[in-house]
């Protein structure tokens, strides 16, 4: 038997979801299972209770509302993969989601769960700090929203409260025919990255920069807004010059995380170069949109 | 709750009910409860692929899922596809393009790759390749795997068009 011994709770809805969380001493919320079931198995967390929500019918779904994508913190990483109202209307989230895993883990690995577990090298929360994503939080002591740049509260610590629970995500969308770019650098396909980037882009009628937003992940104890490079390339046309010394910020403005798998520097250095790359798709995106439609 | 609970659920298409430690993850339950020994288990934490198996027709770590989250499900391990002795197309592939060497990988592989063919009856190689990125195999070096995985492919598709 791997994982230590545990109370294993099975609710059906979010009611009772959260009376358990309110009244169970050390418990863990199972979701997908694909970060906590190594964590027991290794017995590196020892819950005593464990709450299993994969049975909550209303916690999982994709929804477009208006300018806004609701997607539930149960949907299953490989469903929001195949989504097509996922692929047409937030279509970074879509590329960031084959780098996550494996098929094999996405078919099992939850949004919610990755965002709440929120490893410091996932791609899922630095797409939705890109997109300035909101997370809904269902607790018996009342609901919260929190915004994505809050969610982050240091190392693999969401600001999430032993009582509450994750219950969706939304996503506000950006224009039809916005540019989009993920970048990721990794050891093996399918590994978390070293160093990542999540990048949106949308142009003007003139050809400059409108709106753009990045972030990174895998340098430091969460997802990073790269404010500096985005400040530098707002207004401006982006020319290869201007991305090259936008992406050269990120080596400034991220702590860069030292680890087993390389240093500091290294990682530092390879979040310029993959920003680098997500700009550089997500403006020949832009302009090959902007082409098809001007 | 108590430590161990009643589980209901469909093996190989076989209705099997058991009480088991809810501890207990789906892979030990296949393998030491009902003696399905085919699905192998190498890293336990999710890496390796070896203990793939095919849940409800999608493939899902079983060392990263509890037997008691299988209840009312419809699992399919390796002892499950061929029928009476006769391998399935996938595995007579696997035979002809030795897609296999000491065989420890190649239970997990064969659960994602009946996944792939019926996402993808006509997959490419990057396609195959980016499938088996969540299988390890030390062995073959994969290409006698992607082979094997291609050859059944067509092997299905002129099968489904001969009937």
């Amino acid at each position: 038997m791997k994982p230590p011994a545990f109370s294993y709770h099975r609710p059906h809805t979010v009611a009772e979801t959260l009376e358990l969380l309110a009244t169970l001493e050390d418990a863990k919320l199972l979701a997908g299972g694909q970060s906590l079931m190594p964590m027991m198995n290794f017995r590196y967390v020892m819950p005593a209770n464990v709450i299993d929500i994969n049975r909550i019918a209303d916690l999982a779904g994709i929804e477009e509302r208006g300018d806004a994508l609701a997607i539930g913190a149960m949907t299953r990483q490989r469903d929001l993969e195949l989504s097509p109202v996922v692929q047409r209307c937030c279509p970074l989230l879509h590329e960031a989601l084959l780098n996550v895993g494996h098929v094999q883990t996405r078919n099992r690995g939850t949004i919610g769960g990755s965002l709440a577990h929120l490893d410091p090298a996932a791609e899922l929360p630095a797409v939705l700090h890109a997109h300035d994503a909101t997370l809904h939080l269902r607790g018996r002591r009342g609901d919260r929203a929190v915004a994505m740049a809050e969610w982050s509260q240091g190392f693999m610590t969401p600001n999430l409260a032993p009582d509450e629970l994750l219950a969706a995500i939304t996503i506000p969308l950006w224009p039809t025919g916005h540019g989009y770019g993920f970048a990721e650098f990794t050891r093996r396909h399918g590994d978390f990255a070293m160093a990542g980037t999540a990048a949106l882009l949308a142009l003007d009628a003139q050809g400059k920069v409108e709106r753009v937003a990045l972030a990174v992940t895998g340098v430091d104890t969460g997802p990073v807004r790269l404010s500096d490079a985005e400040a530098m390339l707002l207004g401006k046309a982006p020319e290869d010059a201007l991305i090259a010394a936008a992406a050269e910020t990120a080596a400034i403005s991220v702590p860069g995380l030292d680890d087993v798998h390389g240093s500091k520097e290294y990682r530092r250095k390879l979040a310029a170069v993959m920003t680098k790359r997500a700009l550089l798709a997500a403006r020949a995106r832009a302009r090959s949109e902007e082409a098809a439609h001007g | 709750m108590a430590e161990r609970m009643l589980l209901m659920l469909s093996v190989n298409g076989t209705e099997i009910t058991r009480e088991v430690p809810v501890r207990l993850t789906l892979a030990d339950f296949l393998r030491h409860e009902l003696a399905l020994t085919g699905t192998h288990l190498g890293c336990e934490h999710g890496v390796c692929g070896a203990c793939t198996v095919l849940v409800d027709g999608r493939t899902a770590r079983s060392c990263l899922m509890l037997a008691v989250q299988a209840d009312g499900a419809a699992v399919q391990t390796v002892e499950g596809m061929a029928v009476d002795g006769k391998l399935t197309p996938l595995q007579q592939a696997f035979v002809e393009h030795h897609g296999l060497q000491c065989g420890f990988c190649t239970p997990g592989v064969l659960a994602t790759l009946t996944e792939l063919l019926e996402t993808i009856p006509d997959p490419s190689e990057a396609d195959v390749r980016e499938w088996l990125s969540g299988n390890i195999c030390r062995c073959t070096g994969y290409q006698g795997i992607v082979d094997a995985a291609l050859a059944a492919a067509k092997a299905i598709r002129e099968g489904a068009a001969g009937e």
